[in-house]
């Protein structure tokens, strides 16, 4: 009696010990996933992208500021035309929304925003390049 | 391995932007920028169609085939008097791409990895309502600026009463719709943002003279530029970023400069009315001064005795289009071996740098070309000044008169020259509603006509 008595609770303990093991299993699963999480969010939040576009934005403006006061009065005409071309730039979000989205009312927007900024593209530099063109020094006699 | 590669062709990308502004430093090193310019504009488009999941690259090319020709045949064949206009007109394109990129971006929020349709992340949305505000003001306040320097709509100011608090309340719906669009991801929100911001765009611009469309087109070109930047948040894109910024700047900069030239701060501008049904009373007192009147005979043998002139253009040459005309009269005087110079207001003509293209069109060296401070002071030692198609930016009222409107603007000293010859089509008033005493000054002659008639005759009398 004795006997089965202990053979019985040995065999519960091998049950406990066999659930715990399964428990320690999913918890270091877990664990495992969460540290990655960690990681993965790390990598972004810790700088999250609002801190970098701003601190970009800012020096950009000192940049422009400093370059476009050097730009000579005479050429301002220019300067207008040319900062009007590559302000076009934005068609980069215009071939997102055409190329990456799926639905249809993205993608016509998107085509109708590559276009428009391809107007500009081309017709600004072009109109940019006709100006200059047309400044020419005085002629040597 | 190309996804890490993008940001840095981005960046060779924005620094060809900076060096095309940068070449504008001169007329020499300008082209070379612009090579620049076009080079960082195709990297860009390359590097954003090179993602490994781009796709429907025939509608891609479609539309850049289109707005290419489209814009090329365009920009070949402006006339250089219409520039204005054409540059009101592609801003108020970018204006409209800008709103269309965030309205795609906001309805397929997972091509641009800013979350999902209905649950876009709150940071985005505030960049990108903004952005789309700032891009529908530029498209319709550039189609306004268009349309008046085009003189399709009156270049008057339209004014009304109650017109800035009705502004002022649109701005304020603006501000709190967009703070309500980060709460509810209300679609219909958005677009209300974005047809009040076009609504707004119309009545911040109608107010606004023609006379002060320089500032209005150099600030929605600023404006642009700040689109973009809000376009480049929501892209988490520096290249955008950068760039916008850089637009956003130049813009900024110019309306300071046109303000600065005008004695004016730019809320007096933006506020407009300016140029409209001023100046009521002064116009009976101008009868009874004598005024000389010449023929362009006249103008020919003193222009032919001097030993030198300087040329004072203003948008009157524009309009008659005698910038042709008007060189070759200057190279008869140079003939004659007269010293020919021109001087530049900075407010002269429709917008920034407009006399300085017009002049260049038709040949003249732009070393003879010269801006106000550094001309000013040389107009005692001339023997003519010949304004042609100028007026409020030569009336010595800015210097004397507290009570002018114009009072202290900078003026060309034309006055102090030995005689003053001034073209114009009749002894009226110019943009600002203003007399300009300088008609009355006994060193002055008056040459009515038109601009282009005027130099043409005055070429045939030098020629006999």
């Amino acid at each position: 009696m004795a006997n089965a008595e202990v053979a019985a609770q040995a065999d519960r303990i091998n049950g406990t010990l066999g659930v715990l093991q399964a428990q320690v299993q999913q918890l270091a699963a877990q664990a495992a996933t969460q540290a990655e999480a960690a990681q993965a969010a790390a990598a972004t939040a810790g700088t999250p992208f609002f801190v970098v576009g701003l601190t970009v934005f800012v020096l950009a403006c000192f940049v422009g500021y400093y370059v476009v006061w050097r730009v000579t009065p005479a050429l301002h005409s220019p300067l207008m035309a040319v900062t009007n071309a590559i302000s076009s730039v934005i068609i980069v979000g215009a071939l997102i929304a055409v190329g990456l989205s799926d639905g249809a009312l993205p993608k016509m927007m998107g085509f109708l925003a590559v276009t428009l900024a391809s107007v500009n593209i081309f017709g600004g530099f072009i109109v940019t390049q006709r100006m200059l063109s047309m400044f020419t020094k005085k002629k040597k006699k | 391995m190309l996804a890490t590669l993008s940001p840095y062709a981005y960046l060779v990308s924005a620094i060809c932007c900076i060096m095309a502004l940068r070449g504008l430093s001169g007329p020499d090193t300008a082209k070379g920028g612009i090579r620049f310019g076009v080079g960082g504009m195709a990297l860009a488009i390359i590097t954003t169609l090179l993602d490994p999941n781009m796709h429907s690259f025939g509608l891609i090319l479609g539309g850049i085939a289109l707005g290419g020709v489209i814009g090329g045949v365009i920009a070949k064949k402006i006339e250089m008097t219409a520039l204005p206009q054409l540059v009101a007109a592609f801003h108020s394109l970018v204006g409209l791409a800008a709103v269309m990129i965030a309205g795609a971006a906001f309805t397929s929020p997972a091509a641009y990895k800013i979350g999902e349709a209905g649950n876009i992340h709150a940071g985005s949305l505030i960049e990108m309502s903004l952005g789309v505000a700032i891009g529908a003001i530029t498209f319709t306040g550039s189609i306004i600026a268009w349309g008046k320097l085009q003189g399709v709509i009156t270049g008057k100011p339209i004014v009304f009463t109650g017109q800035h608090f009705i502004n002022a309340c649109l701005g304020l719906a603006l501000v709190v719709l967009i703070a309500l669009l980060c709460m509810t991801q209300s679609a219909f929100l958005f677009w209300t943002i974005v047809a009040i911001a076009l609504a707004l765009g119309v009545l911040m611009i109608i107010p606004i003279g023609g006379a002060d469309m320089p500032v209005i087109v150099s600030m929605l070109n600023s404006y642009s530029g700040w689109a973009a930047c809000g376009i480049g948040f929501t892209l988490q894109n520096n290249l955008l970023i950068i760039v916008g910024a850089l637009v956003g700047a130049s813009g900024a900069i110019l309306s300071y400069i046109m303000c600065k030239g005008m004695n004016r701060s730019f809320f007096n501008v933006i506020l407009g009315g300016f140029g409209g049904e001023v100046a009521g009373g002064a116009a009976a007192a101008k009868s009874d001064k004598p005024v000389k009147i010449g023929s362009a005979d006249d103008a020919a043998f003193i222009l032919k005795n001097a030993a030198s002139v300087v040329i004072v253009p203003g948008y009157g040459m524009a309009v008659a289009q005698a910038q042709h005309a008007l060189r070759e009269m200057a190279d008869q005087l140079k003939k004659h071996g007269v010293k020919v110079r021109y001087a530049i207001h900075p407010v002269a003509g429709r917008m920034p740098g407009h006399m300085n293209v017009l002049l260049a069109e038709a040949n003249v060296p732009y070393d003879d070309v010269l801006e106000l401070e550094d001309i000013n002071r040389d107009f005692p030692q001339t023997d003519v000044a010949f304004v042609i198609g100028a007026n409020d930016i030569t009336n010595p009222a800015a210097k004397k008169d507290p009570a002018s409107p114009i009072y202290g603007m900078p003026i060309l000293d034309v006055e102090s020259a030995g005689t003053v010859l001034f073209i114009k089509r009749s002894l009226g008033s110019g943009y600002a509603g203003i007399d300009n005493e300088l008609f009355f000054y006994d060193n002055t002659m008056m040459l009515l006509g038109d601009a282009k008639a005027m130099c043409e005759g005055v070429i045939k009398a030098l020629e006999h």
